[in-house]
């Protein structure tokens, strides 16, 4: 396994779309739910433990089962009941597809899988394995709306990176979990549901005016 | 406490329902209740003591044969409390089978999740294709000004043989971040109802924060989270109603 | 990069173009691929109008599609529906997440899954037209995702525009200097932009426009009629 190859994969400027993705922070910020650094470390934490978890869990899964996308992909549908965060999810996997297709040599996964899918099946074709693509998958749920969330409220990056630094050892539990899994039936792998994402989501795809697409 | 209850409604060949089995222990009591309006049959789980207790250990099955109709209520809220220190969470098991062309309609009173609770909620529910259910879960994160306890409610609707609908929602101390924005946003109460099969409501924005989404498979999920019950309630009550009820 | 005057065919006039970002010689890609040009430029210098103008003249004779990314995902999307220059199936809007020169340069999938949403859903098209969100004089697009690029700046911003350069000013492929019509209100000498285009840009084509008064973009609609023409054609 190559460390280099992992930070290639998780490189928030990896050209994937994920800078236009809010992971649901737009939507909190309009509700007036987070408004500062430490709301925002609520949130991250919250999302982490959820989608992150369950982001891990398929991405080692699809890392380690190469065969097994669409029950993977089906799993995803039946984990995210809002159509927005299905969309989403299947925009960011397509666009994390043409990225992979220019760095390594790609399976056959549709034309727009479930993000964690893709995220998996990419670290397999880098030659990584399923912890990495979990911590990448796990990570990537947070550093997402970190991002967004200097660029919406133009908090202080420092402190926004210290949030991140702090989910750090979260995160490596939560890949190393997702790992000890990948054997698991699609069913029985995590499902840990965010109900203010799911509907967040939905509210933010009505706006006219938004500023990311999700 | 260990505890087994079960309700098995069949067609009765009239165009109604009958009761072929109907058994429980407390604190699962079960009784039939209401007139036999629309062909329906409705029970109500009764209780039996406060609970469930940290240590209770409860399991419910439920079976509605084919063109059957059941609904399913309580008479009061659940509340999880700690048992005695060391015993293991509290457990209740739901299984059930909706067959073709049957309608379960599962819509108990809320589960309260009293302070230093430990409780484990499992449901898995198997609809046949042409089954119609409506399965509501309702949860109030502590009774009044106190923290709440801890529970993990996970849920696996299956429709025609595939996974419709997979939730876990983890409230509590030992749940990281769920009353940050991401998951209840301080809300104290939240409630989901999962409508499978044909013949259910556009989908739509509930006004607060509340939506009926449709699901990628046949059906949909209204969820809604609330500063209290009757904000859930609000959204998802009208859902509830049924013609005859 | 061409710094020193040259020439590539017997016909054609010597010129330098002194960028080494810049390569107007650069293929076209052929048909049937649909040309992609960007427009970019600060906000409010005209983007959308150009592109509006570009529709009006264009529809008629090249099946073309629109891609913006205004900040605001369906403000320009919305203008150009409302002025009835194109169906809103020809035109998809980007959410660029609140850096509209990291969608059209850094990090460009967005916009190329609505270009390519658009040839699924329409069919092969010959031009695309992507309008970058209005930014600053630094935002160039990727050549990852168009083939030219139009920079759109006004004279209203005053006459040191060119001058001032920035890689939007000295690459572009074409530099539209707009809303000629406000010149003589703001004080902007025209001479002296375009002396100072030149200067930055070599031989690189400028155009002025005033597009109250030139409702079709006559000089753009040619520049890109030519390259069109100029197209491999379809094996
Ligand atoms: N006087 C004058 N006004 C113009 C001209 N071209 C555009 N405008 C006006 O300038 C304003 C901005 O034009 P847009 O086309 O929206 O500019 P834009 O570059 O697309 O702006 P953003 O997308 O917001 O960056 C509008 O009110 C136009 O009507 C021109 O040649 N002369
Ligand atoms: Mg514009």
């Amino acid at each position: 396994m190559s460390l280099a190859t992992l930070l290639v994969l998780a490189d928030g400027r990896l050209p994937a779309g994920g800078h236009a993705h809010s992971g649901g922070l737009e939507a909190a910020v309009a509700a007036g739910r987070v408004r500062d650094v430490g709301d925002l470390g609520g949130f991250l934490r919250g999302r982490l433990h959820t989608t992150g978890l369950v982001s891990a869990a398929f991405a080692a899964g699809a890392c380690a089962r190469t065969g097994d996308f669409r029950d993977l992909d089906r799993g995803l549908d039946a984990r995210t009941p809002s159509p927005a965060l299905r969309r989403a999810s299947r925009a960011q996997g397509r666009a994390l597809l043409r990225a992979g297709r220019a760095m390594w040599s790609l399976p056959e996964l549709g034309r727009e899988p479930h993000h964690p899918v893709a995220l998996g099946a990419l670290a397999a074709a880098a030659g990584l394995g399923p912890r990495e693509a979990a911590v990448a998958a796990a990570h990537g749920t947070v550093s997402g709306p970190a991002g967004a969330a200097v660029r919406l409220l133009g908090l202080d990056p420092y402190a926004v990176h210290a949030l991140l630094a702090r989910l750090a050892p979260e995160i490596d539990r939560i890949a190393a979990d997702a790992a000890a899994r990948t054997d698991d039936p699609v069913d029985d792998l995590p499902a840990a549901g965010a109900p203010l994402l799911d509907l967040g989501a939905e509210l933010h795809a009505t706006w006219e005016v938004r500023l990311f697409a999700s | 406490m260990r505890a087994e209850a079960r309700i098995v409604a069949e067609a009765d060949g009239r165009g109604g329902t009958r009761l072929r089995v109907l058994r429980g222990e407390s604190p699962l009591l079960l009784r039939r209740t209401g007139p036999r309006a629309g062909g329906a049959v409705t029970v109500h789980l009764v209780g039996g003591a406060a609970g469930p207790l940290g240590g209770d250990d409860l399991r419910l099955d439920v079976e509605v044969g084919p063109a059957a109709r059941l609904t399913v209520r309580s008479v009061a809220a659940q509340l999880a409390l700690p048992g005695r220190a060391g015993a293991p969470p509290s457990r209740l098991e739901i299984r059930a089978a909706v067959a073709a062309d049957a309608t379960l309609r599962w819509l108990p009173e809320p589960l309260i999740a009293a302070a230093g609770c430990r409780h484990r909620a499992g449901t898995r529910v198997e609809v046949a294709a042409g089954g119609r259910l409506l399965w509501r879960d309702d949860l109030v994160c502590g009774r009044h000004d106190e923290p709440s306890g801890d529970v993990r409610a996970d849920v696996t609707i299956r429709y025609a043989g595939s996974t419709l609908h997979r939730h876990e929602l983890a409230v509590g101390p030992g749940a990281p971040g769920w009353s940050g924005a991401a998951v209840l946003g301080g809300g104290r109460a939240v409630g989901a109802l999962v409508l499978a099969g044909p013949g259910w409501p556009e989908p739509a924005l509930l006004g607060g924060d509340a939506a009926l989404m449709p699901l990628a498979g046949p059906g949909l999920l209204a969820s809604a989270v609330g500063r209290d019950i009757r904000q859930v309630r609000a959204a998802l009550d009208p859902l509830c109603a049924a013609p005859g009820e | 990069m061409h710094p020193e005057p040259h020439e590539h065919g017997p016909d054609e006039a010597p010129h330098s173009h002194p960028d080494p970002g810049v390569d107007p010689h650069a293929p076209l890609p052929a048909a049937p691929r649909a040309l992609r040009i960007g427009i970019g430029g600060p906000v409010g210098s005209g983007k959308t109008a150009l592109v509006a103008a570009l529709c009006r003249a264009l529809g008629a004779e090249l099946r073309l599609a629109v891609v913006t990314n205004d900040i605001y995902t369906t403000e320009d999307a919305d203008f150009l529906l409302r002025n009835g220059v194109l169906p809103a199936e020809r035109i998809r809007a980007v959410e660029t997440g609140c850096c509209p020169h990291t969608a059209i340069r850094d990090d460009i999938s967005a916009n190329l899954d609505a270009v390519e949403d658009l040839e699924a859903a329409l069919g092969p098209l010959e031009l695309v037209l992507v309008e970058s969100g209005g930014d600053n004089l630094t935002a160039t697009f990727s050549k990852g995702l168009i083939d030219r690029q139009i920079f759109v700046v006004d004279v209203a911003g005053g006459d040191k525009v060119p001058r001032k350069g920035g890689p939007g000013v000295t690459t572009a492929d074409l530099l539209v200097i707009n809303k000629t019509d406000l010149a003589p209100l703001v004080g902007a000498d025209l001479a002296v932009m375009d002396r100072d285009a030149r200067a930055r840009r070599g031989d690189l084509p400028t155009v002025f426009l005033s597009l109250v008064q030139d409702r079709a973009a006559a000089p753009v609609a040619d520049w890109i009629r030519a390259l069109v023409a100029a197209r491999v054609p379809a094996p």
